[in-house]
């Protein structure tokens, strides 16, 4: 018997819930990041050096950056399935969004650890 | 042929000149494309810009006050900036919007409308508090 089921319900249900957890995970970050920005205005070089210097802030922002990747790439996708209909020219632009999400995460983590 | 729907001409597609003057979206649906649009322009190029700012600000405090004094004084940097703080304001509110949504919460039509009032009210408001706190 074969078991895989090729159609049928719930194939975007882990992508949903993905883009609704990062989502999460983002709205939390954020408004830490404001409350902690705005409540040490004006802002020096020494503040914002020393904040992204604690490991909690990195890897906090890490955490935003992966979320956001993830989040991005469900929207994206989204965007391009409903506007873009030429199979050659979407997938093109699927694998551009790729692609920058891709260094998007690749230049925090090099910002963040340098 | 007698109903008054048969001899109503009916559009055959969406021209540009239907979408734009012709349908009237409600406002759940200006919410809806708003989001959409704003999430569109976070990921590009917001977020590249977004991260130019943060490296340059973290790598030493030449570049921090660079962009501290001069960058962000120019008008043309300020106005894009208020679009990236309203795209960021407008995906935030109605995102929460929409997570309240999807566990039923305010899904009946009026709630939903005063919602979505919420949500293009609120965003413009943070857009001119952040907006005024910058300059």
């Amino acid at each position: 018997m074969v078991n895989r089921v090729i159609t049928g319900a719930h194939y975007g249900m882990r992508d949903w819930l993905a883009q609704r957890i990062t989502a999460a995970i983002m709205a939390v970050y954020t408004v830490i990041v404001a409350v902690t920005v705005l409540a040490n205005a004006p802002l020096k070089y020494a503040g914002w050096q020393s904040l992204f210097a604690q490991g909690w802030m990195r890897v906090a922002t890490l955490l935003f950056a992966l979320s956001l990747a993830w989040h991005a790439w469900v929207g994206a996708r989204d965007i391009l399935m409903d506007y873009i209909k030429h199979d050659g020219l979407r997938l093109t632009l699927q694998v551009f969004t790729l692609l920058l999400l891709g260094v998007y995460a690749g230049w925090t983590i090099q910002i963040l650890w340098r | 042929m007698s109903s008054a729907a048969a001899k109503k001409p009916r559009p055959k597609y969406l021209s540009l000149s239907a979408l734009l003057f012709e349908i009237r979206l409600p406002l759940p649906g200006w919410v809806s494309i708003l989001h959409r649009i704003s999430g569109a322009l976070l990921v590009f190029p917001f977020v590249a810009w977004l991260l130019y700012l943060l490296d340059t600000s973290l790598a030493s405090e030449a570049g921090f006050e660079r962009i501290r004094t001069h960058y962000l004084q120019m008008p043309i940097v300020k106005l894009a900036l208020l679009v990236f703080i309203w795209a960021y304001c407008h995906h935030f509110c109605a995102g929460i919007r929409f997570l309240l949504l999807d566990l039923n919460k305010g899904i009946e039509l009026r709630q939903a409308r005063i919602s979505s009032a919420i949500v293009i009210v609120a965003s413009l408001a943070l857009t001119v508090l952040f907006g005024a706190r910058l300059w």
